[in-house]
């Protein structure tokens, strides 16, 4: 059924470079290249788990689709809409349609609004509810991701950093939006919560066919939710393929050291476990290496890997790897 | 009274309340612990049972009002921090104790740079000038894994990924070889690669300098590796707690025992729709006077609803707080 969908969301070459300033007189000294030429598709009603490094562009990327930036390079097109330098009300119109789960919850909840009024704000600025309907509408969005009612008067300091984590969902939920970026939206909750939570943004998938971009560092989670995966490293996806494909047989090496490091809850098997530990330089996104970006720390590189940058390609069946050692 | 002769962090019944406008919150209802030198504790439980607020009242850092210490016993390397004047208690915090907080973001000062934030402690409690204290933070943030540190000392936070900015909070911690580290959900924003070389960079200090540390974290695999004992919590108590094998292979508290099934597998079957437990999360609006999880337990009985259970021992190291006996499926002796 999802080959046939159409792809909700379609990226090509997008780059999102940061300048960096230096010295007294701000001078542009280079840039960070968080978001180095990536291309990819999220079909209508799939989940499209993005994973990689830390520092490694996921939060960006999660960002520049939702054209929270200008961006550097690229186009992005969603339900066939080219939204990639749309501004001001075409802009504002389309917000409904697409949220976020942010990554930092503490950082984006106003101090000063009640729990209340934050998640009834997008209402306020977007439909022509009643009072009465929308109280009942936060109501229902508390419920749905596990937070008393009464605490709907309360201040986000008031909260543990769970609980503030399920404010911003059910912040993301009110308006019914077609495409959400999910940005490490369990990380700070309780296996319960996470599971309550991941129950009920497959629930709503399957009811009004919503979309997601899932971003988190959890293996296990995306393994559950994913339809397929997207890996990333250093501002470009080095894997994209359906999510057995990715878990069972990975093609990149540092997929392999990804998966190798998963801790399992299991403390005579931790004890025991072989990981895959990374060597080497940390490379910087404002000078990435030649070649492929992995070559300072890849277990398994080659001497073409330091001068010549690997390709995306297809290795079958919709599983792409860039790595020279597949050629 | 407590006996700290082998340990280096002991505390015994605390209790911490906000007076809100809107009534009491009881965060943390009696919890008692001890930590030895170069041991680790981690902390699991259910999102706000108070394991943060735990940690935040004995460092004092809870703002009062409206937090207030009701009651509790807190003693750092023989030292009574309860009667600790504030200058005595700032000398500890940052120096004795390291302290990583859940949330990045707000503990690093959007408008100073990275850089400086990892100076402060090591000037204040070190006493370095200017240019050392430079280069130890290059040396740290080298350390927690982030590339190009010697330029990167010049960034603000909002420049610095998530897992970046939790590097930041694990650098300054350890800034000044703390005796004890107090981590809270301290790899969260960390992918798996990097979260084992911050693990390792933690074994190797545990080892080398006998650092003892509180690890709070919700990622059960993650205390599989590195916790020596586990305590869990649920409505501000300390409901279970033994060491690390023993808390996996026989829980015996029904809490830990549904969050244990609640885990999504890494390998194997998938499963089609994840567990959770079933219920609300408690109020917590009064001192407990039964069991608080006894709404959401498939195991409560008659008693469970009048009196709350205090933490009985079950064998060597294993005290688990619940009127339910695993072992005999049966109301527990006594
Ligand atoms: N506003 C900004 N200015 C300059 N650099 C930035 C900015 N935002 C992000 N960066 C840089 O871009 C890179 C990618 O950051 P991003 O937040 O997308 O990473 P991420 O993959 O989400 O990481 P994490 O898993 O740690 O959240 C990092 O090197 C970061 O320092
Ligand atoms: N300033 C405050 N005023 C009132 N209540 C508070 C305040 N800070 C925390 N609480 C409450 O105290 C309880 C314990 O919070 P705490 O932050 O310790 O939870 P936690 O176990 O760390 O949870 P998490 O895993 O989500 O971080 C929560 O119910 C929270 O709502
Ligand atoms: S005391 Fe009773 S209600 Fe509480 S966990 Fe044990 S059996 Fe369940
Ligand atoms: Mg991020
Ligand atoms: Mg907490």
């Amino acid at each position: 059924m999802l080959d046939t969908a159409a792809p909700l969301v379609k990226v090509k070459n997008l780059k999102m470079h940061f300048p960096i300033y230096r010295g007294i007189l701000s001078r542009r000294a280079g840039e960070v290249k968080a978001v180095d030429g990536i291309s990819f598709e999220i079909m209508q009603g799939e989940t499209l788990g993005l994973v990689g490094e830390s520092g490694c562009g996921k939060t960006t990327v999660g960002r520049a689709l939702l054209r929270l930036y200008d961006i550097t390079e690229g186009t992005i097109e969603v339900n066939g809409h080219d939204i990639s330098t749309i501004e001001g009300e075409e802009l504002r119109a389309l917000r409904p349609e697409m949220q976020m789960i942010f990554q930092d919850p503490q950082a984006s909840l106003n101090p000063r609004m009640t729990v209340g009024s934050i998640i009834s704000e997008p209402l306020d600025e977007h439909t022509k509810l009643s009072k009465v309907e929308k109280r009942a509408k936060v109501g229902e969005l508390m419920d749905a991701v596990g937070l008393a009612r009464h605490f709907a008067d309360r201040y986000p300091h008031e909260f543990s950093g769970g609980q503030r984590q399920r404010i911003g969902i059910a912040r993301a939920l009110a308006l019914n939006p077609k495409f959400i970026v999910c940005d490490e939206p369990i990380a700070a909750l309780d296996v319960s919560i996470q599971a309550q939570v991941v129950n009920l943004l497959e629930d709503l998938q399957e009811q009004f066919g919503l979309t997601y971009l899932f971003i988190s560092h959890d293996l296990s989670m995306i393994r559950h939710l994913a339809t397929r995966v997207a890996v990333m490293y250093l501002g470009k996806i080095v894997e994209i393929a359906p999510r057995d494909a990715l878990y069972e047989a990975p093609l990149h090496p540092y997929t392999e050291a990804l998966l190798s490091a998963v801790p399992h809850p299991d403390p005579s098997q931790e004890s025991t476990r072989e990981r895959i530990i990374l060597k080497g330089d940390v490379p910087s996104p404002s000078n990435p290496p030649q070649g492929c970006n992995f070559c300072t720390r890849c277990p398994k590189v080659i001497d073409i890997c330091r001068s010549v940058e690997p390709e995306l390609q297809n290795y079958g069946d919709g599983h792409f790897a860039a790595c020279h050692l597949l050629e | 009274m407590l006996d700290n002769t082998a340990t280096i962090l002991d505390v015994a019944n605390l209790t911490t309340v906000f007076n809100t406008r809107d009534g009491a919150v009881h965060a943390v209802n009696g919890v008692s612990f001890s930590l030895a030198p170069g041991e680790l504790l981690g902390i699991v439980g259910e999102s706000g049972s108070g394991k943060s607020v735990t940690m935040m009242s004995l460092m004092d850092l809870l703002p009062s009002p409206p937090a207030e210490i009701v009651s509790g016993e807190i003693i750092i390397d023989g030292e009574d921090v309860r009667a600790m004047t504030t200058a005595q208690m700032r000398a500890i915090r940052g120096g004795k104790v390291g302290f990583i907080f859940q949330d990045p973001m707000t503990s690093l000062n959007p408008v100073f740079t990275v850089g400086f934030q990892i100076m402060e402690p090591l000037r204040e409690h070190l006493g370095m000038s200017k240019r050392q204290a430079r280069a130890r933070a290059a040396e740290l943030l080298e350390l927690v894994g982030i590339p190009d540190a010697v330029i990167r000392l010049k960034d603000y936070p909002h420049q610095f990924s998530g897992g970046m900015r939790q590097r930041v909070m694990i650098a300054i911690a350890l800034s000044c070889d703390p005796k004890i580290l107090i981590a809270d959900e301290p790899t969260t924003a960390l992918d798996v690669t990097i979260q084992a070389q911050i693990l390792e960079l933690i074994r190797e200090l545990r080892q080398k300098m006998g650092m003892a540390i509180i690890w709070i974290t919700h990622d059960l695999g993650v205390i599989a590796g590195i916790a020596d004992r586990v305590a869990v919590m649920y409505a501000g108590q300390i409901v279970e707690h033994a060491e690390v094998k023993e808390l996996f292979r026989n829980p015996q508290h029904p809490y830990t025992r549904a969050l244990l099934e609640t885990l999504p597998k890494a390998e194997g079957e998938r499963d089609k729709r994840l567990k959770s437990i079933e219920g609300q999360p408690p109020i917590m609006n009064a001192a407990p006077t039964s069991c608080e999880f006894a709404p959401r337990c498939a195991h409560a009985f008659a008693r469970c609803h009048v009196e709350n259970p205090q933490r009985v021992s079950i064998g060597e190291g294993h005290d688990v707080a619940c009127w339910w006996d695993a072992k005999t499926g049966g109301p527990r002796d006594a």
